[in-house]
């Protein structure tokens, strides 16, 4: 049976309640804004490159608890990658998400596995994507808005 | 007629009949709160369709054989019943459709983008609508030049009936109002809203998706033109709706499909279409449906309206007065229980509704979350989302006592 402590677990709570990088970056290099109208969300992601690395990355909006944690998370995260580094993460978190319940989980993503629970959830698996896609768009300079149906 | 009694029904003996309410999700025991969006089917309704298939299944109005003699003799019972069941004069008022949403475009399409609407010509609706009840119209707008304007609705969740007065002028064309609000429970003043568009010159189309499954509907004491709604929110299949319609505007109204069974003759180029309602019945139509949602109509026909209406009006007393209770909750539309049905939206202070629904589905308990597919609503409130709980006839108070235990886990989540 799945866990609710697992998916609301304190680390999860906490990036929720206070999240990293949740402000704009005046001189931004890129910015994307992502949505999920099936539940309203909406997310901002503004990136600063220096030289083909991510040198300050922030976001503003409102959603979920899981979809604000992940976007916290995802800051730290990605601050100081280059982008394809940035690119394998998201790939690398993507298949922890929507891996079958019980799969280890790939260590190589840090703090990132905390949103292993996620996967018992299917629903919920685009409330923790939902940054991630904003921030590939805002890495590729998509100017639309991202929309997860 | 009598106004509904608050008296609970015999829920267990309800509940008995629909066999889903006997399993358990993720070990709890389920606690089914989404009525609104779709309600679950007792046995009999479910013995009705799997009948059809094993016994007399064949397409209705053309075979000469027995089974099809059968099948058509079911197929017309199941209008007759609905038609009995709204009060029309006539089963010949009753259209099948897939649901809601077809009937709407139906009259959208075949009264006003094909028929009687002309460019500037007002479509007046109101800003609490689902969206089945807005893009229909935006079609209208779009290929005809209509113009489409608003009722606003009160912080309690009514229409501002004075704003109704001032934008109804005789440039109004078509009134579409819902009967019953899907996300604030409001039911709005119908039979006064039909008849000040009467007086205008205007037709009322009436939305009655949220309704029909819960209280008496008399389409002839409404005095409503054309009204729809679905069999899958009053305890029939899915796939199966109604539109209702006077038969003077059903005969004006174009079909939306054309094929087989619409027509009298066809030759090449040009056809002749056959009567109403069937020329709106175009394509073999949902036979187990239309089938199960009679075996539906008979099901709360035998409970009754009234008792239904009664029940859910306890229901919701109870459920807005516990939740009334608990500190860091706030529930939208109308106080009133004899004003509004028993949808309950909700919000708790620091967690979102995706959240609630999620930590609420672990404990067995199914709510909706999101915007309720009412967007303008939602934007009126301010709101991104909420959750929402709605009731009918197998949920009792208990069910609310664990929705309440189900917000208080909740809360200490998000502590």
């Amino acid at each position: 049976m799945p866990d609710l402590r697992e998916l609301y677990q304190d680390t999860i709570l906490d990036h929720s309640k206070r999240p990293r990088n949740f402000r704009e970056i005046a001189d931004a290099s890129a910015t994307a804004v992502g949505h999920n109208p099936l539940c309203g969300d909406r997310v901002t992601v503004y990136l600063r490159l220096d030289d083909g690395t991510i040198a300050d990355v922030s976001f503003v909006g409102q959603g979920c608890a899981i979809s604000k944690a992940s976007a916290s998370l995802m800051t730290d995260a990605v601050k100081g990658k280059s982008k394809s580094e940035a690119h394998g993460l998201f790939e690398r978190f993507h298949k922890m998400v929507t891996a079958r319940p019980g799969d280890p989980v790939d260590t190589s993503l840090g703090k990132l596995a905390v949103l292993s629970g996620v996967c018992e959830f299917p629903v919920r698996v685009k409330c923790a994507s939902l940054a991630w896609h904003t921030l590939e768009a805002a890495l590729e300079r998509k100017q639309e808005t991202v929309s997860l149906e | 007629m009598a106004k509904p009694a608050k008296v609970l029904l015999n829920v267990p003996a309800i509940k008995a009949d629909f066999p889903i309410l006997q399993r358990t999700v993720r070990d709890k025991r389920l606690v089914y709160l989404d009525s609104a969006a779709t309600s679950q089917k007792p046995k009999q309704v479910i013995d009705a369709t799997s009948d059809f298939y094993s016994r007399y299944n064949a397409n209705v109005h053309r075979a000469i054989y027995e089974l099809g003699e059968e099948s058509t003799r079911e197929y017309e019972g199941a209008r007759e019943k609905v038609a009995a069941f709204i009060q029309a004069k006539s089963a010949m008022e009753i259209v099948f459709t897939k649901s809601t949403t077809e009937s709407i475009n139906v009259v959208a399409y075949g009264y006003g983008l094909k028929g009687k609407i002309e460019k500037g010509d007002e479509i007046l609706g109101t800003v609490m609508e689902h969206h089945s009840n807005h893009v229909p119209w935006h079609f209208v707008k779009d290929h005809k030049g209509a113009v489409l304007k608003y009722v606003d609705v009160n912080d309690d969740g009514t229409l501002k009936m004075e704003q109704y007065d001032a934008l109804l002028t005789n440039r109004t064309k078509i009134v579409t109002v819902t009967l019953c609000s899907n996300v604030l429970g409001t039911i709005n003043p119908v039979k006064e809203i039909a008849k000040r568009a009467h007086e205008v010159g205007a037709i009322c189309v009436v939305d009655a998706a949220q309704a029909a499954p819960h209280m008496p509907i008399d389409v002839q004491s409404l005095d409503a033109d054309f009204l729809a709604f679905s069999g899958h929110k009053m305890l029939g299949p899915t796939g199966i709706g109604v539109l209702y319609g006077k038969p003077d505007l059903l005969e004006a109204t174009e079909p939306l499909l054309g094929g087989g069974e619409m027509i009298r003759e066809v030759h090449l180029g040009w056809a002749k279409w056959n009567d109403v309602p069937y020329k709106f019945e175009g394509g073999t139509p949902n036979i187990a449906g239309a089938i199960g949602l009679g075996v539906a109509v008979d099901y709360l026909t035998t409970i009754g309206m009234d008792a239904v209406r009664g029940h859910e009006m306890e229901v919701t007393e109870y459920a807005l007065e516990k939740l009334a209770r608990l500190k860091g909750v706030q529930t939208y539309g109308p106080r009133d229980v004899t004003k509004r049905a028993g949808v309950v939206s909700f919000t708790i202070d620091g967690a979102h509704p995706h959240d609630i629904a999620s930590i609420l589905d672990v404990e067995g308990i199914c709510v909706r979350s999101g915007h309720h597919c009412a967007q303008p609503l939602m934007e009126r409130f301010n709101l991104p989302a909420t959750a929402r709980a709605s009731f009918y006839v197998y949920n009792d108070l208990d069910d609310v006592d664990a929705l309440v235990a189900g917000i208080k886990k909740v809360q200490e989540v998000f502590a």
